[in-house]
């Protein structure tokens, strides 16, 4: 047994000395392998009396198994000195630049529209659309606007050539074609919203040829003014984000629309910065009203049978509230920086259930 | 349209202060625009005595005033040469600022002398640019009242903006009839009754008017007013002409100016003495010419409606009248017009001859037709207060047309409408102050619309009528009733593929621009597009003529202008219509973008410069992929619109016509034209041409993905240079269609080795095992198949 001990105290001298992978190797060879000090002695059992067997033999698993677990640990341990070695050269300056990736964005007046058109949803409205050349039919007459209206004069509406028929097509001066068009295609009751690109012989500080407005119809028997006023409320708490809005409701003129209405809501205008839900200003955001009986006759609504309401509102004028962005001819220069300043991440999809706003 | 606080108070009883009445106006839909209270303003400066002025010890063009304010005595230093003992000015003391120069006054010392507030001129006051001297008051003004006060600079001028429906608001009387029925008070009576002519006019009136043309003037009325003096209105009549902007004249020009703005009743009054023969209303001849009061000489189309006398025409009629037949301090005798004329007709004389006049604002509009007669009744009347004269019979040509009509209101409209509930008798009323008549038969109310109120026409109008006098703030909101339980889309397919594709297209590092929907017909041209039917009659400028055939151009020169501005490049895109002709089917919804690039941005990690047309394929196929396009189905076709690069486009085409997108390089020639520097790729997904789902259903076919370890070859092929690598691709795949799963090229060499004309593509091919691991053997054999498929497909042998 004392042959055990000693050799368990040579051999665990000798691992414990081993600066190499491969000292470790020839120390496992020379105690475990075939001709090893170890295996030598394990065969001498076999010429053991069974008593002799019986004390000797757990000893020597055991002197195997000590080692061997011994030698293990000790090439795990040069195995991580060699990777911490290895580490400490491998270093790299974290602090470089890494490759440049353009983030791409969204232009404020699509994000405006997937919010509104979010908002909408929410109440059952669907989106409706129409082409931008229009038919003088659907941009005016059906819409009762006269033939000698002011709004169809050269200097408002931009025209097409005249037809081989004598027609004259325009380029939409409002979305509100949409609603005739969506009338003459579908059957009460309607709720639709129109976004879209619109017209107008304008150009200066504050207008540009072409701008975007959002329309709003309803058709049933029953909506009246008071369900006008509440989808204006909501929008704009939803719109807005603020628990409350001051809305005002002034008597107005449209010809499509009887009774008429322009909305202002409460804002405050403190240092040229206008906040909505606050202060004792006001600002207009939209025209609105009650289908006129001649608008649904020329859309083959019944108007002794069917109402509604329709609204309207410039996309451009509310992104730029929203948003601050303060000079509408910017919306369509395509400035980068500009695109890059008030423009919104692919990701930054509205709705209701996350927030509409970004 | 302007006014005043004492003006409307010459037609509405009232107690209420000014700003309930402005509230009140814009709740009734006569939104207030400005509010001037000058007398506000002013009230701090009052009248004050200079009780003595010496001459300063110090100064010699100053002078030391001893002023007694009525509050007590000042002492203040002036240097007004008009300051003098004796006499009353216009005090302004410490604390209050100067509103002609926002100088904020404190007591001082000028020269060693005390002075404490001042005497101030005009300027200060920002009444005139008068500064000579300081303002002098009457004698018997009381000390210590607000100087405006006494010169009557304290009557409030109030702005407010008239929808085009309401030509009865263009008059005074018109605004007060809207307040009182508002509550704010009772209108008063009509001050002016008829004045009886005392003989017959010398001066004949006649329409010459053909049947078609009758409407240009229905009726027209004419009074000869004889001796009359001229000279200048009255003090309270040039003052309000004065606040609302209009430069006094004369009397009897002021009179029809003033019953412009007083009664909407727009008159004109000629020098009977300048009159050659008797006055008649025609149509004007061409090439007729008037000069008009507004100096300028017109020269007719042959539409207007004229009023001409034996000489030709002396007016445009509802428009402007001329200087030959105008008044002068020297008129003794005239003839006063008080007409109809039609709104179209004197719209397109205004329009055609570009004069705006408040005759014009006012009878394109409509005036009202039953005040013809009223209207010249109170001019003379004020004539005859202020000029004196001896006045004829009215000669009335043609006559009033008929203005009467009836329309049945039911109670039950407005809350059904309006969604209010406003009782019957408030309805009656409201209705009847407005000047309706109205007469209840049962459920139905009669009512008879007053022949100013041209705009009210249906039972609509009616509701609105009520419901605005009431006010609209009485409205209760009410939630819209939901239709569904829950949310239902709002957008349908083509909708929401144009909602991904700008998102998808964001993300891969694109800025989404809005450019015009027209372009010039130039750049039109170099995209397929110039059609006749696309170019606008009037547009904005040459440079947007044109409704663009492609957003390519609008794109490109949006990115020449950021590179011009210093950016090296610029990744735009756009989705929106573009138009083939001017029919909706020919407006289609396309995304575009364009990678654009001056200089290549250089970075540590250099990276190999861009592909531009393969990158523009990539977004190509990303946009579609997003859209759910069958991107594995399409094949690229070498062929591509002229404005792409013909040796790097090509098409996605989904089967042998339909194409998806174009893509590639953007043709130099057109970047010289357009004059943009650099390079771009560019795509265009023409997202109405991708098919729809064929299933609506959610549930996606079972995954089939194997246990097996897949097993990828690799194999270099040696092809002509004109194989399109498209080929081999296919035919690589399709060898054997059940076991190979993906084939990837990784590599393209062309150069040494090869020889001329030759290129190396080499593919890996990736093999899926279905039902066991495959044997060297089998995997062999499929290589085979590869070989012999690409050899027979492309020609290509395997590289040595």
């Amino acid at each position: 047994m004392q042959d055990i001990d000693a050799l368990r105290d040579e051999l665990l001298a000798q691992v414990d000395g081993a600066t190499d992978e491969a000292a470790l190797e020839s120390i496992r060879v020379a105690a475990l392998g075939k001709k090893g000090s170890i295996s030598a002695l394990m065969r001498g059992l076999g010429k053991m009396t069974p008593e002799e067997r019986q004390t000797a033999g757990p000893a020597l698993n055991g002197l195997k198994n000590e080692v061997d677990g011994a030698i293990r640990a000790a090439k795990a341990r040069l195995e991580d000195a060699a990777l911490d070695a290895r580490l400490a050269r491998e270093t790299l300056d974290m602090t470089l630049p890494v490759a440049p990736e353009d983030r791409g964005t969204i232009h404020p007046v699509s994000q405006v529209i997937d919010e509104i058109t979010e908002i909408f949803a929410a109440m059952g409205f669907q989106v409706a659309e129409g082409p931008d050349i229009e038919e003088d039919f659907y941009n005016f007459t059906a819409l009762n606007i006269p033939p000698e209206h002011p709004a169809r004069q050269m200097h408002d509406t931009f025209y097409l050539p005249e037809r081989p028929d004598g027609t004259r097509k325009v380029l939409r001066t409002h979305t509100s074609p949409v609603q005739v068009r969506t009338m003459l295609n579908s059957k009460p009751p309607l709720r639709i919203i129109a976004p879209g690109r619109t017209y107008r012989c304008d150009s200066d500080q504050t207008h540009t040829p072409m701008f975007h407005q959002v329309e709003a119809l309803v058709v049933d028997e029953a909506t009246h003014m008071g369900h006008l006023k509440g989808c204006i409320e909501a929008f704009c708490r939803a719109f807005f984000e603020v628990d409350e809005v001051k809305m005002r409701f002034r008597p107005s003129y449209f010809p499509f629309t009887e009774p008429s209405a322009e909305v202002d809501i409460g804002c405050s205008r403190k240092g040229g910065e206008v906040r909505i839900g606050e202060g004792d200003d006001w600002l207009e955001i939209m025209g609105c009203g009650m289908v006129h009986p001649k608008v649904l006759e020329h859309g083959g609504i019944d108007p002794a049978k069917y109402q509604g309401f329709a609204l309207g509102m410039g996309l451009d004028r509310i992104a730029m509230l929203k948003y601050g962005a303060p000079d509408l001819r910017a919306f369509f220069d395509s400035d980068l920086r500009w695109l890059r300043h008030y423009g919104f991440a692919a990701l930054d999809l509205p709705t209701l259930g996350q927030g509409i706003s970004r | 349209m302007k006014f005043t606080l004492s003006w409307l108070k010459d037609h509405l009883e009232t107690d209420a202060d000014l700003e309930t009445i402005t509230d009140t106006l814009t709740a009734l839909g006569l939104e207030v625009e400005d509010v001037e209270d000058r007398g506000a303003e002013l009230a701090p400066f009052t009248v004050a005595y200079v009780v003595k002025a010496e001459k300063h010890p110090d100064a010699d063009k100053l002078q030391v005033c001893e002023v007694d304010t009525g509050d007590g005595i000042e002492q203040v230093v002036c240097g007004a040469p008009n300051a003098r003992t004796g006499m009353k000015g216009v005090f302004a003391r410490s604390g209050l600022t100067v509103p002609g120069n926002g100088m904020l006054l404190k007591p001082t010392k000028i020269r060693g002398v005390e002075s404490n507030g001042m005497l101030v001129s005009e300027r200060e006051m920002g009444l005139s640019d008068a500064h000579e001297g300081i303002i002098e008051m009457p004698d018997d003004a009381a000390l210590g009242v607000p100087f405006a006060q006494i010169l009557g600079l304290d009557d409030p001028m109030i702005e407010i903006a008239i929808t085009p429906n309401r030509q009865d608001c263009l008059g005074v009387r018109g605004i007060a009839r809207d307040l009182a029925a508002a509550g704010l008070g009772t209108l008063k009576p009509d001050p002016y009754g008829a004045v009886e002519g005392t003989y017959t006019s010398p001066v004949n009136i006649e329409l010459r008017l053909g049947e078609m043309e009758a409407p240009a003037c229905p009726v027209f009325t004419g009074r000869y007013i004889k001796g009359v003096k001229n000279g200048p209105s009255p003090d309270w009549m040039q003052r309000r002409l004065t606040a609302i902007g209009l430069r006094p004249i004369s009397a009897l020009v002021d009179v029809t100016n003033y019953i412009s703005y007083d009664r909407a009743r727009p008159l004109h009054v000629y020098d009977a003495d300048e009159l050659t023969g008797d006055i008649h209303v025609r149509i004007a001849k061409q090439d007729e010419t008037l000069l008009a009061l507004d100096e300028k000489d017109y020269t007719l189309a042959g539409e207007e409606c004229v009023i001409a006398d034996d000489s030709g025409p002396i007016a445009l009629g509802g428009v402007m009248g001329g200087v030959g037949t105008g008044c002068t301090e020297e008129t003794t005798n005239v003839v006063l017009e008080s007409a109809l004329f039609d709104p179209l007709r004197t719209a397109y004389t205004g329009r055609t001859l570009n004069i705006d006049s408040d005759a014009r604002y006012r009878f394109e509009r409509g005036v009202d037709s039953d005040y013809v007669i009223g209207g010249a009744e109170a001019a003379t009347r004020m004539i005859l207060d202020m000029c004196g004269g001896e006045v004829s019979e009215i000669v009335v040509a043609g006559a009033v047309p008929d203005w009467e009509r009836i329309i049945d209101l039911r109670p039950a409209r407005v809350s059904a409408l309006a969604g209010i509930d406003v009782p019957a008798a408030e309805a009656v009323r409201i209705l009847e102050s407005l000047g309706f008549v109205v007469e209840e038969m049962g459920d139905v109310i009669q009512v008879q619309v007053p022949s100013w109120r041209v705009d009210v026409e249906g039972e609509a109008d009616l509701v609105e009528e009520v419901t605005r006098v009431y006010g609209y703030n009485a409205i209760p909101a009410v939630p819209l009733p939901a239709l569904t339980d829950i949310v239902t889309p709002a957008v349908d397919l083509p909708q929401r593929r144009v909602r991904q594709v700008r998102r998808l297209l964001a993300s891969r590092g694109l800025h989404e621009a809005i450019t015009w929907s027209f372009v010039s017909s130039k750049y039109a041209a170099l995209f397929g597009g110039g059609d006749p039917a696309t170019i606008l009659e009037n547009p904005i400028s040459s440079e947007l003529d044109a409704m663009r055939p492609s957003m390519l151009p609008g794109l490109l020169e949006a990115a020449g202008r950021n590179m011009d501005r210093g950016f090296g490049g610029a990744n735009l895109f756009e989705v929106g219509p573009q138009f083939a002709g001017d029919m909706p089917e020919d407006q289609s919804t396309v995304a575009a973008g364009l990678r654009a690039l001056l200089q290549h941005r250089r970075h540590w990690q250099e990276s190999a410069p861009p592909m531009l047309a393969l990158d523009a394929k990539a977004d190509a196929l990303a946009a579609l992929e997003a859209v759910g396009a069958p991107v594995a189905n399409l094949r690229v076709a070498t062929e591509a619109p002229d404005w792409y690069h013909p040796g790097r486009s090509g098409a996605l085409m989904l089967g042998p016509k339909t194409v998806l997108a174009h893509f590639g390089e953007l043709h130099p020639r057109i970047l010289r034209e357009m004059d943009v520097r650099g390079h771009a790729g560019a795509f265009e997904v023409y997202l109405d041409n991708v098919p729809a789902r064929a299933r609506k259903r959610t549930s996606r076919p079972a995954l089939n993905a194997s246990d097996l370890p897949a097993v990828e070859r690799d194999f270099a092929f040696v092809v002509e240079t004109a194989v399109a690598a498209q080929d081999l691709l296919a035919a690589a795949r399709g060898a054997d269609k059940a076991l190979i799963e993906d084939v990837s090229l990784f590599d393209l060499y062309e150069g040494e080795g090869l020889g001329d004309g030759k290129k190396s593509l080499a593919i890996c091919v990736r093999l899926q095992p279905i039902e066991k691991t495959l044997t060297d053997a089998e995997i062999d054999a499929v290589a085979d198949k590869v070989v012999a498929a690409v050899a027979k497909a492309t020609g290509g042998t395997l590289r040595g």
